[in-house]
């Protein structure tokens, strides 16, 4: 099916456990993710949700191949990523791009912003890359007097949007958003995601926004994933997870959501 | 959120120029030492045999730091032996640099076996006591200007490849590194253009800090008389001429061992000077 974009068939991904390593041979492994089989379709903008190690971020880092799975199955518009090297990853990467968690930490404190979002341009082989940077940059609502500032010079929303820009500059089809607000104060939180609200719907953006928390997810997203020690315990339309939740677990994060009134209930 | 190390400036040009200054100075002492020098380093004249410092009672204006036990002049000397301590000082510095920054980057960016490897070798190589290793490598490789820098690269590259290693890890995991990964730079591309560029502050201050340490090393082989031909002037082979006659002439042990002081001071205060002003949240 051509509407597809991501095909992830039981995929396993485990971690070495060095807490257990014997003196000699290896350490035993932790399985993070225990065989998960979902599809994401384009446009769609998948909320993966789950407690902290639950396997949310794991997740989202093997689909964009930042981690390399035990076995299972990435299909990436229908090409197999799961075991891909890096070379023949490298033409694929402009599809695939991530927010991440940390601005401060994943914006290079060397360069200027305007490097910084040059930079993934220029290695895909843009050209045009300051024309590019101006429109990303107006795109996510920052001055183009911004590109010669460094990192430690903006706020932490400021960051978040430089972030951003450099990962819809390449014009990816995917896009990747570990817990992207969570480092924010609320009125920055609510900045972000009114931008990336926009941008979804202004670049038909495919998006899979990775959090711990269900009313940022409520907001953003079509569908829901949602994540308990490694496996999928729910996987449903948004509007239905909050109306009828399926699995006990998801009962338990939906009553965690902390609300104005106790007595209201999700509709 | 500002970066609050930007706001504390302490004395911002002051150390760089102070230690720039000694250093230029140095240079330029070195380039032109035979057109500087009064006297030829190596003539004596016993007749002028520990004639004391200019200021003090029966001095010789022509010798005007005095001379040694030989007769020979301090200042022409020094002037001279200053041209064996900055070689030293930059070749071996540099060399040193080269080779420990760049198995430091390898062991803390690749990580894996080459880490094992380069770490297991850098912990052997500093069990050794290193001024006996020097000797030994001297006594091996002949005594000479080339013997000397090779005893230091030899013996120092474990202090960059230890500091810079940690660098690169600490650096390795931060996610401006997975961005690049992300964004499909290669590991190689990935260790020289987003990781070096952050370690490189460090690696000047090391830098700096070695060239004093250079010039220690070769004023202590100089000193127990392994470093070049005895007749060479160089500040270690000074101080130690002077050892033996420092209750009858002072001078002959202290200004060298001053200048030695100087020097080996403002290499260390250039590199932090240098490492503030490349940093662009501190500058």
């Amino acid at each position: 099916m051509s509407d597809l974009i991501y095909q992830l068939k039981d995929l396993k991904v485990s971690f070495p456990d060095l807490s257990q390593k014997p003196l000699l041979g290896a350490a035993p492994r932790t399985q993070v993710l225990k065989g998960l089989t979902f599809d994401v379709a384009k446009g769609d903008v998948l909320g993966i949700v789950g407690g902290s190690g639950s396997g949310k971020s794991t997740l989202g880092r093997t689909m964009i191949r930042l981690l390399e799975p035990d076995s299972g199955s990435v299909l990436f518009e229908g090409s197999e990523i799961a075991h891909m090297n890096e070379d023949d990853l490298r033409p694929l990467r402009k599809k695939f791009q991530m927010i991440f968690q940390d601005p401060m930490s994943s914006l290079n404190p060397r360069r200027q912003v305007g490097g910084i979002i040059a930079g993934p341009m220029r290695l895909q082989g843009f050209d045009n890359l300051s024309a590019r940077v101006n429109e990303a940059l107006e795109m996510v609502g920052l001055p183009k007097t911004f590109t010669n500032r460094y990192p430690h010079e903006l706020s932490g929303g400021q960051r978040q949007r430089v972030g951003i820009a450099r990962a819809i500059a390449l014009r990816p089809d995917f896009i990747l958003a570990d817990e992207i607000v969570s480092g924010l104060d609320v009125s920055s939180q609510a900045q972000v995601l009114n931008l990336l609200e926009q941008l979804v719907r202004d670049l038909g953006l495919t998006l899979a926004f990775v959090s711990h928390d269900l009313s940022v997810i409520r907001r953003l997203c079509s569908r829901i994933l949602v994540l308990h020690q490694g496996e999928i315990v729910e996987n449903a339309l948004t509007a239905n997870l909050f109306s009828n939740p399926q699995a006990d677990y998801t009962r338990t994060l939906l009553d965690a959501i902390p609300l104005p009134d106790p007595n209201q209930v999700w509709e | 959120m500002r970066d609050a190390r930007g706001d504390i400036r302490q004395l911002p040009g002051l150390r760089l120029w102070l230690s720039g200054g000694w250093l230029l100075l140095l240079v330029l002492a070195a380039i032109f030492a035979p057109m500087l020098s009064p006297h030829d380093p190596l003539e004596q004249d016993l007749f002028a045999a520990r004639l004391p410092p200019f200021w003090e009672q029966g001095a010789d204006p022509a010798y005007l730091l005095g001379t040694d036990s030989l007769g020979r002049d301090l200042l022409s000397r020094m002037l001279y032996g200053a041209r064996l301590a900055l070689t030293v000082a930059l070749v071996a510095g540099t060399l040193t640099c080269l080779v420990g920054a760049t198995l430091g980057l390898i062991a803390g960016y690749y990580r894996g076996w080459a880490d094992l490897v380069i770490s297991r070798l850098v912990d052997i190589w500093m069990a050794f006591p290193p001024v006996l290793f020097a000797i030994l490598l001297i006594a091996v490789l002949g005594t000479g200007l080339t013997s000397i820098i090779i005893a230091i690269v030899v013996i120092d590259w474990t202090r960059f490849s230890r500091v810079v290693r940690a660098e690169a890890m600490s650096q390795g995991a931060m996610d401006y590194v997975a961005s690049a990964q992300v964004a499909g730079r290669s590991r190689l591309g990935i260790a020289l253009a987003e990781i070096l560029p952050n370690v490189l502050p460090t690696i000047v201050a090391l830098l700096t800090l070695e060239m004093g340490i250079a010039v220690i090393v070769e004023a202590i082989l100089s000193f127990v008389n392994l470093s070049i031909s005895t007749d060479e002037p160089t500040w270690g082979g000074m101080i130690a001429e002077g050892r033996t006659s420092i209750y009858q002439a002072w001078w002959v042990l202290v200004f060298p061992l001053f200048a030695l002081f100087l020097t080996v001071l403002s290499f260390s205060q250039l590199g932090e000077g240098l490492k503030e002003y490349f940093d662009p949240v501190l500058r």
